[in-house]
C-alpha cells in the first residue's frame, strides 16, 4: 500500500521544541506525501499534538523547521492554514448555534464568497450525512454527530491537508469507524492528504498507507504497517516460534540453513525463527528430518499492537 | 482586518442574543427610567433656585427616595463592563472552540480585536439608548428644548461613559485570559469593582484620619484631610469617573469636588456656569487617567494572549 511519490505536502526538517527544559518534540524528520493517509502513533504526551500545533503556525519549534506545500508553518501561518483543515483533539463548537451558524462562520473566516456559502455547507454536511440537522442546535448533537461535523467544518475550506488529532477518541467502535471510512473516502475521492494523530492504533491501522510512530517526542520508526514492524525490530516481516522435545546446537544450525531465515533465537525449548516469509512447512519438515517432535508451532506478524506493546507499556 | 469584522459580527450577534445582554438591558432601562421620574418631581423646585442647564439636570437631580441617574449609571457601567468581558477568551478555550478557530486562516488578534470592539460596540448601545429615552422623555414633559452646548455635554457624557465601560470589559478580558475558569475570572473582577467602590473610601478615610486627624483641626489641618483622602481615592477609576461627570454635566458648582473648598469661602463665591471648554479643562486629567488605563488593560490581554499557547488540552 506503500504510496512512492516525491511530491511531499508536510515537510519536517529537525523538527524540536522545548518547553523550559523538557524536550517535547525531539530532532523530527518527516515526509508526507501528496495522497497519503499518515497515522502519527504514540501514547499521550508523545508530542503527538506539539507537532501537529507547530505544523499549523500556532506553537513555534524552538529549532528546525517544518512546511505545508512549501509554506514556512512558522512564517506563513496563514497560507499554511488556508489549505489546511484541522479537526482538534478536543472539538469544540458554538452550542448556541446551528450546525449552519457554526459552519457559515468557518467560511466566512476562510473568506469564502457571501453567495457560495449555502451551496457549500449543504455539500459538505451532505458527506457527513447531517444535512436535515442543519437547523438543529449544536448542543442538541450526540458525540459521534459533532465529530461528524467537525469534519464538515473542515472540509469547507476545500483543504489539500487535513490533520485529525485523535479522531477516534470517545466514540463508539461504530462511529469511529464510521468516521474512518469517510476518511478513506474522502482520500480517494477528493486525493486530500491526511495526518491522523492516534493512540488508538488497531483502529487507524486499516486506513493508514504508513505510519510514524512517536515516543518521547523522538519518531522511533516509520513505514507501512508491514513492513515497520520488521524495522523496528530488526530484520524479518514475521516470527515463528517452535516448540520441540529437544534442542541440540545441531538442529539450530540446521534451521539456519533455511532459506530467509534473518535471525534465531533460543529460550528453553522455545524456538523463535525470524524471516521474511512464511516458511512453517520448510521448518516442520527439517525438524522431522532431524528425527525431533515438534510440540507447538505459531506464527506472528507484526501487527501494529505488537509494536505498540513493546514500545509504549511503560506508558 | 475582514476577519476582525467577520469575529466583530458574529461576537455582536451573540451578545444580543444573548440573555446577560437582555437582563442588563432591562435593569439599566428601569433604573434610568425610574431614576428619571424621581427628577420629574423635584425638578420643579430645583429650577425655581436654579435656571440654567435645566436639561442637565434631569440626568443629575435625585428624588427622595431613588439616586439620580448618574449615581445609577456609574453603578452599572462597570457591571456591564464586568459580564461583557469576564467570559471573552476562557469560555472559548474550554468549549474547545479556540483551536478550531485559530486553525482558520486568521491572525490570532483578530479574534481579540473583534470581541472587544464588539463589546464596546454593545455598551455604547445600551448606554447612548437610555440616554436617548431619558432626554426624549425630558423634551416632553419639561417641554424646555436642551442648547446646544447641552447636547454636546451629553454626548461627551455618553463617551466617557463608554471609555469607563471599555476599562471594566478590558480588565474583566485581561482575567479571562489569565484565568481559566469563568467562575474564577468572573469573580476576581467582581472583587476588585467591590474593592474599589466601597472598600477603598473606607480605607483612604481611614488614612486621612491617622495622618491629619480632625479633632479641633484647623482649616490646613482639614485641607490636608481632604486632600490625603482625595488622592488615594483617585487610585479608583470609579472616582475619576465620577469626577468627571459631575464636573461635566453639572456646570455649576459640580467642579468643587476636584479640590478643597471651605464653605466659609463657598459663600462669598459668585456662582456662575463653566463654559464647556473649562469644564473640560478640569476634567483633562481624569479623562486621559481613564483612558489610559483602558489601553493599558487591554494591551496586556492582548500581548499575554498572542502569546500564548494554545493547547487543545
Amino acid at each position: 500500500m506503500d504510496i512512492k511519490t516525491n511530491n511531499n505536502i508536510i515537510i519536517a526538517e529537525n523538527l524540536s521544541k522545548k518547553y523550559n527544559d523538557s524536550i517535547v518534540v525531539d530532532n523530527i524528520n518527516l515526509n508526507i506525501g501528496k495522497g497519503e493517509i499518515y497515522g502519527l502513533l504514540g501514547p499521550n504526551g508523545a508530542g503527538k499534538s506539539t507537532i501537529i500545533l507547530m505544523l499549523l503556525g500556532l506553537t513555534e519549534p524552538s529549532s528546525g523547521k517544518i512546511s505545508v506545500s512549501g509554506f514556512n508553518s512558522t512564517r506563513e501561518p496563514l497560507k499554511v492554514k488556508r489549505i489546511t483543515g484541522y479537526l482538534p483533539e478536543k472539538l469544540g463548537f458554538y452550542e448556541d448555534m446551528t450546525a449552519r451558524q457554526n459552519l457559515a462562520y468557518t467560511a466566512e473566516l476562510n473568506s469564502i464568497n457571501q453567495k457560495e456559502i449555502p451551496k457549500k455547507i449543504d455539500e459538505v454536511l451532505e458527506i457527513v450525512s447531517l444535512k436535515k440537522n442543519k437547523n438543529q442546535l449544536v448542543k442538541q448533537f450526540s458525540r459521534g454527530m459533532k465529530q461528524r461535523l467537525g469534519i464538515a467544518d473542515v472540509l469547507i475550506k476545500d483543504p489539500e491537508l487535513v490533520i485529525f488529532d485523535e479522531p477516534t477518541e470517545g466514540l463508539d467502535l461504530k462511529v469511529a469507524n464510521q468516521i474512518l471510512e469517510t476518511t478513506k473516502r474522502l482520500n480517494e475521492e477528493k486525493d486530500i492528504t491526511f495526518l491522523i494523530s492516534s493512540h488508538q492504533l488497531n483502529l487507524i491501522q486499516n486506513i493508514c498507507h504508513r505510519v510514524g510512530v512517536l515516543s518521547k517526542g523522538k519518531l522511533i520508526g516509520e513505514g507501512g504497517i508491514n513492513t515497520l514492524g520488521g524495522n523496528l525490530f530488526g530484520g524479518g516481516k514475521y516470527r515463528i516460534e517452535v516448540e520441540i522435545s529437544e534442542v541440540s546446537k545441531d538442529i539450530i544450525e540446521k534451521l539456519k540453513n533455511i532459506d530467509k531465515v534473518k535471525n534465531i533465537n533460543q529460550d528453553g525449548n522455545m524456538i523463535e525463527v525470524v524471516c521474511d516469509e512464511d516458511i512453517r512447512s520448510e521448518i516442520s519438515k527439517t525438524i522431522a528430518n532431524s528425527g525431533l517432535l515438534m510440540t507447538r508451532m505459531n506464527i506472528k506478524d507484526y501487527a501494529l499492537e505488537e509494536i505498540y506493546l513493546k514500545y509504549f507499556k511503560e506508558e | 482586518m475582514k476577519s476582525i469584522l467577520t469575529v466583530y459580527r458574529k461576537e455582536l450577534a451573540d451578545y444580543f442574543s444573548s440573555k446577560k445582554f437582555i437582563i442588563l438591558l432591562g435593569l439599566v432601562y428601569v433604573a434610568g427610567l425610574s431614576s428619571v421620574y424621581v427628577s420629574l418631581q423635584n425638578i420643579r423646585a430645583v429650577a425655581t433656585v436654579y435656571n440654567e442647564n435645566i436639561f442637565l439636570r434631569l440626568f443629575t437631580t435625585p428624588g427622595d427616595v431613588l439616586p439620580s441617574f448618574i449615581t445609577f449609571i456609574s453603578f452599572f457601567i462597570p457591571l456591564i463592563g464586568i459580564i461583557f468581558g469576564f467570559d471573552a477568551i476562557n469560555s472559548e478555550r474550554r468549549s474547545g472552540t479556540i483551536s478550531r478557530l485559530l486553525s482558520q486562516p486568521i491572525y490570532r488578534d483578530s479574534l481579540i480585536n473583534g470581541k472587544f470592539l464588539a463589546g464596546i460596540t454593545t455598551m455604547g448601545i445600551i448606554i447612548a439608548s437610555i440616554v436617548f429615552i431619558i432626554s426624549g422623555i425630558g423634551l416632553r414633559v419639561i417641554g424646555v428644548p436642551p442648547s446646544s452646548e447641552e447636547i454636546l455635554r451629553i454626548l461627551i457624557f455618553i463617551f466617557i461613559c463608554i471609555i469607563y465601560g471599555t476599562f471594566w470589559m478590558g480588565l474583566s478580558m485581561l482575567f479571562s485570559v489569565i484565568m481559566e475558569k469563568t467562575a474564577t475570572s468572573i469573580l476576581v473582577s467582581m472583587a476588585l469593582w467591590l474593592f474599589l467602590m466601597f472598600f477603598l473610601p473606607i480605607i483612604a478615610n481611614a488614612i486621612a484620619n491617622s495622618l491629619a486627624p480632625l479633632e479641633n483641626a484647623s482649616a490646613a489641618i482639614q485641607i490636608k484631610n481632604f486632600t490625603i483622602g482625595q488622592n488615594i481615592l483617585r487610585i479608583s477609576p470609579s472616582t475619576l469617573f465620577s469626577e468627571s461627570i459631575m464636573t461635566l454635566l453639572i456646570p455649576v458648582g459640580g467642579h468643587f469636588m476636584l479640590q478643597p473648598v471651605m464653605t466659609s469661602d463657598l459663600s462669598k463665591m459668585i456662582l456662575n456656569p463653566l463654559s464647556i471648554s473649562q469644564s473640560l479643562l478640569q476634567i483633562w486629567p481624569q479623562l486621559i487617567a481613564i483612558t489610559a488605563l483602558a489601553i493599558i488593560c487591554f494591551a496586556i490581554s492582548y500581548i499575554i494572549f498572542m502569546k500564548q499557547e494554545i493547547r487543545a488540552t
